[in-house]
C-alpha cells in the first residue's frame, strides 16, 4: 500500500493538449474515483500513473519516490482494464498468477494466492477454463483476480464494470467496495458513471478537458458543487438549471418570474447568473404559498421507487422529483416551490459557484 | 421456404464442386500424365486414366535424374527464406504494429515502393551486385535475394496480424511485471501463431516456385533448384512429358507436408475472448 502524489502533470499527445497542470494527491488506502465525460483525458491520467504513458511534464511519485522514468513492471501497480484484458491462451488460474510467475513466486505460495482470490472472486469452478469460455461478468472476475493476487502498492481501475449489464454492475460494485474495505488498498478508479462515483470514492475527482474541476468527499460534489460542470455531471436525474439576471434583488429569468436570492448571497445588480436546483428540492405544494409557481404538467416518468415530473417552468424544462406517485397527471395545473436553503447559484461568465 | 434453402443449397454445393473441380484439375492431369508410360500418352487419345498405369517416370527421375539433388536445394532455399523472413517480418511487423518512431511513413513508403517493379527490370543489376561477392551460383545467393524481396510484403502481412491483437494484452502483461520482450514473447507471439504459419506458408511457397532470379543466377547443376530442374526435361527437339510431371508431383510433396505441419496453426480464432466480445 501506499500513497500517490500527483504534481503538475502535463500531458500532450504530439500537439494536442489533453490534460493540464493535474495537481493530485492520493493518501494511502484511500480510494479515489476520477470522474468526467468521455474524452476528458481520465485513462491517459492513469495510464500515466501506471506506467504506459509518457509524462509529458510533472511529476508522479508513489510513497515520495519519483517513478516518472520507472517501467511498469517496478512500479508494483495492478490495473485492471475496461476490456479485461484477458490473456486468451491462458486458463483462468494462469491468467491470475501471471505476474506471480513473472517474479519467481513459489509453486505453493502462487497455488496459495490464487486459491484465495479465486475464493474472494467465486471463481473456483472456472479456474481451468479459458477466457473465451466465460461470460463477460465471470470475466470482468478474472480481471480484478488477476490484479488481486499480487498485493500490489496500489490498484487502477479503467471502468472496469462498463461492459456489464445494470444488474452485474450494481453487483459487483458493491464487490468492490468490500474488497477495498477488506484489502485497504489505495484505489484509484475511473468511471463516467456518477453513481459508481459517488458509491465508491472517499473521495471524487470530477475532471473536464483535461483540467480537475472539483476534488472532494461525494456528498460534498454533491451539496457544493464548485462550478456548473460539476453541478450538472453530479446527481440523477440531473440538477436543473435556470438562467437570470439579477435584477433589484432578486433573480429575474427569462419568463418574467423572479427567484429570491439566498440568504447571505450578494449578487452585483444586472449579473448573469445560472440558479440550480435539484429535482428533489424542488417541491409540489397544495395551494398558491409565498414564492410558489403555477406550472402545467407536461410529462411524468415513473421510476418505479419515485417519479420524475417535468414542468415547463422558469423558462426550462423543470424536473421535479417526488416519492408521491400519482402527484402529477400530464396536464395537469401544479404549484410548486422551490426549496431556498438549497439553491445553488453560479456565475455565468465564470461558471463558477458563487453561493 | 425450406424448399428455397434446399436449392439454394444445393445451388451453392454446385458452384463450390464445380470450383474444386477447375481448380485441382490440372493437378490430376499431372499425376495422370505422371503414371501414363511414354508409349501410351500418345496413342491411347484423350482419357481420363491410361489402361495401363506405371512409375517408371518415377524411378527414373529418382534414380538417373538430378533431381533428389534439386529437391535438397529447393528444400533448402525454401526453408531458411521462410525461416529467416517470417523472423525480421516478425520483429518488423510488431515495430510497424505498435511503435510511433520517425521516419515511420517513409519506411513505409520505401517498403511499398519495391513492390512495385517487375522482377525482370532488376536482374542485371542483382546480378551485378552479387557477382563480385561470389554469390552467383550459390544457394546462400539465392536466400539472400528472396529474403529481400519477400521481406516488406510479410511484414504487411505480420503487421495486420499484431493490429489484430488488442494493446491492452500486453499493457496489461507490462504492468504484470514482464518487459516489453517478454509481453512479446509470452503473450504476444502465442496468439500470432496463425499468422506466422501463414507468413512462412506464403514465402515457403514463394520461394518454393520461384524461378525468374534460380535461373538467371545459378548455372551449375550443383545449385539449381527445383523450378529451373523442370525446364531440363524441355530440350530442343521434346519434351519428355512423363518425367517432368513425375518430377512435379514429387515437388509438391515438400509443399504439402510443410502445410501440414502448420496448418493446426492456420486455424483461426486464437484470439477469441481475449477483450470483451
Ligand atoms: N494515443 C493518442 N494519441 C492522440 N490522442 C489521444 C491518444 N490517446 C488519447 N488521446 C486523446 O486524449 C483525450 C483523452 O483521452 P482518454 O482516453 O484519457 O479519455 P477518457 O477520459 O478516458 O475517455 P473515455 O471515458 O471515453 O474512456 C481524448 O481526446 C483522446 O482523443
Ligand atoms: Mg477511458
Amino acid at each position: 500500500m501506499a500513497s500517490i502524489t500527483i504534481e503538475a502533470i502535463t500531458k500532450t499527445f504530439g500537439t494536442v493538449p489533453v490534460l493540464h497542470d493535474i495537481d493530485l494527491s492520493i493518501g494511502d488506502g484511500e480510494f479515489v474515483v476520477l470522474v468526467g465525460p468521455s474524452g476528458c483525458g481520465k485513462s491517459t491520467l492513469l495510464r500515466m500513473i501506471a506506467g504506459l504513458e509518457d509524462i509529458t511534464a510533472g511529476e508522479i511519485r508513489i510513497d515520495g519516490r519519483r517513478i516518472n522514468e520507472v517501467a511498469p513492471k517496478d512500479r508494483d501497480i495492478a490495473m485492471v482494464f475496461q476490456s479485461y484484458a484477458l490473456y486468451p491462451h491462458m486458463t483462468v488460474a494462469d491468467n491470475m498468477s501471471y505476474s506471480l510467475r513473472l517474479r519467481k513466486t513459489t509453486k505453493e505460495r502462487i497455488a496459495e494466492a490464487v486459491n484465495s482470490a479465486a475464493g474472494k472472486l467465486g471463481l473456483d469452478p472456472l479456474l481451468a477454463r479459458r477466457p473465451k469460455a466465460l461470460s463477460g461478468g465471470q470475466r470482468q472476475r478474472v480481471a480484478m483476480g488477476r490484479a488481486i493476487v499480487r498485493h500490489p502498492k496500489a490498484f487502477l481501475f479503467d471502468e472496469p464494470l462498463s461492459n456489464l449489464d445494470a444488474r452485474l454492475r450494481e453487483q459487483m460494485r458493491a464487490e468492490i467496495k468490500r474488497l477495498h474495505k477488506a484489502i485497504g488498498a489505495t484505489s484509484v478508479y475511473v468511471t463516467h458513471d456518477q453513481i459508481e462515483a459517488m458509491t465508491l470514492a472517499d473521495r471524487i475527482v470530477a475532471m473536464h478537458g483535461g483540467i480537475i474541476q472539483q476534488v472532494g468527499n461525494p456528498l460534498d460534489l454533491y451539496d457544493r458543487p464548485a462550478n456548473l460542470f460539476v453541478a450538472g455531471f453530479i446527481g440523477s436525474p440531473a440538477m436543473n438549471f435556470v438562467e437570470g439576471h439579477c435584477r433589484a434583488g432578486a433573480i429575474a429569468t427569462v419568463d418574467g418570474s423572479t427567484v429570491a436570492v439566498p440568504d447571505g448571497i450578494h449578487l452585483a445588480e444586472g449579473q448573469a447568473v445560472t440558479v440550480g436546483v435539484r429535482p428533489e428540492h424542488v417541491r409540489i405544494v397544495a395551494g398558491p404559498e409565498a414564492g410558489s409557481y403555477a406550472a402545467r404538467v407536461d410529462l411524468v416518468e415513473p421510476t418505479g421507487f419515485g417519479t420524475i415530473v417535468h414542468v415547463r417552468l422558469l423558462g426550462e424544462d423543470l424536473k421535479i422529483y417526488t416519492l408521491e406517485r400519482g402527484a402529477a397527471e400530464v396536464g395537469q395545473p401544479l404549484h410548486i416551490a422551490l426549496d431556498g436553503a438549497r439553491l445553488h447559484i453560479f456565475d455565468r461568465e465564470t461558471t463558477n459557484r458563487i453561493g | 421456404m425450406t424448399r428455397k434453402r434446399a436449392v439454394l443449397t444445393v445451388l451453392h454445393r454446385l458452384a463450390v464442386l464445380a470450383y474444386v473441380a477447375f481448380a485441382l484439375f490440372p493437378l490430376f492431369w499431372l499425376l495422370k500424365v505422371s503414371v501414363t508410360p511414354t508409349s501410351l500418352l500418345y496413342t491411347e487419345g484423350i482419357r481420363l486414366w491410361p489402361s495401363q498405369a506405371s512409375l517408371e517416370h518415377y524411378k527414373f527421375v529418382l534414380t538417373h535424374s538430378s533431381f533428389p539433388t534439386f529437391f535438397l536445394n529447393s528444400t533448402i532455399v525454401s526453408a531458411s527464406t521462410a525461416v529467416i523472413v517470417t523472423l525480421v517480418a516478425s520483429l518488423a511487423g510488431y515495430a510497424m504494429s505498435r511503435f510511433v518512431f520517425r521516419g515511420k511513413y517513409w519506411i513505409v513508403s520505401l517498403l511499398l515502393l519495391t513492390q512495385m517493379f517487375p522482377l525482370v527490370m532488376l536482374i542485371a543489376p542483382m546480378f551485378k551486385m552479387l557477382s563480385p561477392l561470389g554469390l552467383t551460383n550459390s544457394l546462400t545467393g539465392l536466400v539472400i535475394v528472396y529474403v529481400a524481396f519477400n521481406v516488406p510484403f510479410a511484414t504487411f502481412l505480420m503487421q495486420s496480424f499484431f493490429d489484430g491483437i488488442p494493446k491492452d494484452l500486453e499493457d496489461a502483461a507490462m504492468i504484470d511485471g514482464a518487459t516489453r520482450f517478454t509481453a512479446f514473447r509470452q503473450i504476444i507471439l502465442p496468439l500470432t501463431l496463425p499468422g506466422i504459419a501463414a507468413t512462412l506458408g506464403f514465402v515457403f511457397t514463394a520461394a518454393w516456385s520461384e524461378l525468374l532470379f534460380a535461373l538467371m543466377l545459378i548455372s551449375g547443376n550443383q545449385a539449381t533448384t527445383f523450378p529451373v530442374g523442370l525446364l531440363s526435361f524441355v530440350s530442343k527437339f521434346s519434351v519428355d512429358f512423363g518425367q517432368m510431371m513425375a518430377a512435379g508431383v514429387l515437388a509438391l510433396i515438400p509443399a504439402c507436408l510443410f502445410f501440414l505441419l502448420i496448418q493446426r496453426y492456420l486455424v483461426q480464432g486464437l484470439t477469441a475472448g481475449a477483450v470483451k466480445g
